[in-house]
């Protein structure tokens, strides 16, 4: 296990922003922040285009930290460093720690040095070569490779001198907040968590709506869904959860209704829920997780007669993926798991035995009208919401 | 109201017993294997739970093991007694709880032969067909008392009559999880070497259970510690949950008869009044030699989970016969056992009950199923 003092972690995408990049940056301060609230006392600070994570209090867990660290949008790589003195001897001691602390098979190795500080003695090329032969007079059978080392040994000189090895991928994207909000609906299987990842990716925060149809779901379908929330929020930040009783409406619907247009019907109303409350909420869109022809209710025929019910737009980033590059990703992000719980699939009673796979808009419009005045009963089921704040 | 009938799920603790627990934690902490008066005092409380729970199965004390339940009472004594036997042959039933099914197909895995029994409509195994699949090398015949599904009981004593005159060698094991406390029984009476009981069945603490193993019987531990227990269960005894399972035993099998009679009582009613009330409703449960307390019916054009947690919303608390518990997914295999049809078993239901229920709860169960049951079929019949 190497040492880590400290944690440099570099940006990418904001540094090109112009004016505005003071706002982007300290967005990220303040989401580095709140994260690592929970692991203990940090310092965080920005110098020339990086974050500096300082622990505050001895004992911290610097490998939480960093893990923690790869879950905020906006952080390109993420360097746990070690500091020392700004003389050869310190940097080339260092060095060598940090290469047997993770040393297993690795045989080759080469230095890249910068030199922000300009009153060290030594240029860049100078501190390479001159490390570099410390090192290998320091450790035995380890040779000098430039061009494809096992080990990069990073030295930066700043107003003191850092030395790491390790530079592990950010999650990339932007600052979440930066980017208005968004609301994603949340049924609690495997593709909407991905379609809120990839929204909050660019900066967007979240807010969520879920549907509950007791008794026809049970209280566990609830639970899963708040977990799938928590899960999301690791890299979302804060997420309020509105879950919506929907039995009501779904009764009318199968009464009223003909039954090959059940579903359709149902996720039109559940969209225009869903537009109300992002109204209230300040929140700029819609987010779902439908992707091309997955199901029934995901033909193009179908996707047409579900966003016709809202005017806000609808942003769907799984549109044009496969179930595997969904799947991939929910794995990534530690969704998977929760999604594939059965509860869900329990109680498709509602599923009508032979869904219209081509609805026509306008026959799907008529068959609405059965309802009535069905803006009473969307507000009545706004009106009972439960609205958790993950976090 | 509420109307608690899934007692073959788990029950609620006796007040007793619950005080129990908290007092001996506090108060009784000794480690029974210490020597001085804290370890003698906890050693004591297990005696005194040993001799009340022996004394309700009419078997000496020292034929008491304790366990950490039911599971872990049929794993002791399926793999403990194929361990210390050198045949290679098992025989067991078809509709087993997943504690021995699934213990079974580990030994399968590791060379071991099982054949299971099938069961008749009525859920109960043909005795017949013991006597054909016994061989010479049977190490084991395990069995199950009461199922835990639809209540029918097994011919235990027939199975262990059998085993006596063709092959005494072979040691006969009985699950009596859901016949403890509710159906009458000593060692004796079954005829068996070994059998396993739970404590939450019966009104007693989760955690805790026990093995009746009959004097002389081989058996091998299937965990290893300091020794306690004769080295059959070693690992520090659970006092707490031990001392009041032994108390929640003689509480269940005091004015047995009467607590019996009602729960069968109010067990037909509850059949009766719903098979007036609705069509399309087959009772999984069998008329005779089934336990007091379990009914298990299936309800036509109906799905269980929703009839579950439509129940749920009127403070009625049942089982789903069927489909996705929390761990597992499919149709129920005792119900495929019994040769139910598919769509019916979808629309299954267990209720179980307990010493604690009453007629106003039965009948207000009715009520309430009658209604949610139309209700949900005028939305599925369509």
């Amino acid at each position: 296990m190497q040492k880590i003092d400290l944690i440099l972690l570099k940006y990418g995408e904001i540094a090109l922003k112009g004016l505005n990049k003071p706002l982007f940056e300290g967005k990220l301060l303040n989401n580095i922040k709140s994260r690592l609230e929970k692991i203990g006392k940090f310092s965080v600070r920005k110098a020339q285009s990086t974050v500096y994570v300082e622990p505050l209090e001895d004992g911290l867990d610097m490998e939480e930290a960093v893990e923690s660290l790869t879950q905020v949008f906006g952080i390109v790589n993420i360097c746990p460093v070690r500091k020392c003195e700004k003389d050869m001897d310190s940097i080339a001691k260092t060095a060598i720690e940090c290469i047997g602390d993770m040393r297993t098979t690795e045989k080759t190795f080469k230095v890249e040095a910068k030199r922000e500080d300009k009153k060290f003695p030594l240029n860049s090329p100078q501190i390479c070569m001159e490390l570099g032969g410390m090192i290998l007079d320091g450790i035995e059978d380890i040779s000098v490779d430039v061009h494809k080392p096992d080990i990069t040994v990073n030295v930066e000189i700043r107003q003191e001198a850092f030395v790491y090895t390790r530079k592990i991928r950010g999650a990339g994207g932007m600052p979440v907040g930066t980017n208005g909000k968004s609301t994603i609906l949340l049924s609690g299987g495997i593709d909407s968590p991905v379609a809120g990842f990839m929204i909050a990716k660019r900066g967007v925060e979240l807010e969520a709506v879920h549907f509950h149809s007791h008794p026809y779901t049970s209280d566990r379908a609830k639970e899963k869904v708040i977990d799938l929330a928590k899960q999301m929020s690791k890299y979302c930040g804060k997420i309020r959860l509105h879950v919506v009783p929907f039995t009501k409406i779904q009764l009318d619907i199968i009464e009223k209704c003909p039954e090959n247009y059940l579903t359709v019907i149902m996720r039109r109303l559940m969209m225009r829920i869903a537009e109300k409350i992002s109204y209230r909420e300040g929140s700029a869109a819609l987010i779902t997780g439908e992707s091309i022809g997955q199901v029934a209710s995901q033909t193009m025929e179908s996707l047409v007669c579900t966003d016709n019910a809202v005017s806000v737009p609808v942003f769907r980033p799984c549109i044009g993926m496969d179930k595997e590059e969904i799947v991939a990703i929910s794995k990534k992000i530690g969704t998977y798991e929760t999604s594939i719980l059965p509860y869900e699939d329990c109680c498709t009673i509602f599923v009508p035995k032979h869904p219209k796979t081509k609805p026509q808009l306008n026959e799907i419009i008529e068959a609405e009208k059965a309802l009535g005045d069905i803006e009473a009963a969307l507000d009545e089921a706004i009106a009972d919401e439960e609205i958790l704040v993950i976090k | 109201m509420n109307v608690y009938l899934d007692n073959s799920s788990t029950t609620r603790a006796y007040k007793e017993c619950a005080e129990l627990v908290a007092d001996v934690m506090y108060n009784s902490f000794g480690n029974p294997s210490s020597l001085h008066r804290k370890g003698i005092e906890a050693e004591k409380l297990i005696k005194t739970a040993k001799e009340q729970f022996a004394e309700t199965i009419k078997a000496s004390a020292n034929e008491i093991y304790f366990t950490s339940g039911g599971t872990e009472s049929d794993n002791l004594a399926i793999i403990g007694a194929c361990r210390a036997s050198r045949g290679k042959h098992i025989i067991s039933t078809s509709i087993e709880h997943p504690a021995v099914l699934n213990t079974l197909q580990h030994l399968e895995k590791r060379g071991y032969i099982v054949d299971l029994l099938p069961v008749s409509k009525s859920g109960i195994i043909d005795v017949s067909k013991v006597e054909k699949l016994l061989r010479k090398d049977t190490a084991l015949i395990s069995c199950m008392y009461v199922n835990n599904e639809i209540g029918s009981i097994q011919p235990v004593e027939k199975i262990a009559k059998i085993i006596k005159s063709e092959n005494p060698s072979t040691v006969f094991h009985i699950d009596a999880v859901q016949a403890y406390g509710k159906i009458p029984f000593s060692v004796s009476s079954t005829g068996a070497d070994m059998i396993s009981f739970s404590g939450h069945k019966i009104h007693g603490p989760k955690g805790v259970g026990a093995l009746y193993v009959k004097n002389k019987t081989k058996l091998s531990p299937i965990i290893f510690g300091g020794g306690q227990q004769n080295n059959v269960r070693p690992g520090t005894e659970n006092v707490p949950g031990i001392a009041a399972f032994g108390l929640a035993a003689k509480l269940c099998n005091t004015d047995f008869m009467e607590k019996t009679a009602k729960m069968e009582m109010l067990r037909n009613r509850l059949r009766d009044g719903i098979m007036g009330q609705l069509d399309d409703v087959v009772v999984n449960t069998p008329g005779q030699n089934s336990a007091p307390h379990i009914l298990n019916m299936s309800f036509g054009f109906v799905k269980s989970e929703v009839l579950l947690h439509s129940l749920e919303n009127d403070g009625i608390y049942v089982s789903s016969g069927s489909a996705c518990s929390s761990h597992k997914k499919g149709p129920s295999y005792v119900l495929t056992a019994i040769g139910s049809d598919k769509k019916m078993i979808d629309g299954s239901i267990r209720f179980s009950l307990s010493e604690f229920n009453t007629v106003e709860e039965i009948d207000y169960t009715i009520d309430k199923v009658t209604e949610h049951v139309k209700k949900i079929r005028k939305l599925l019949k369509r």
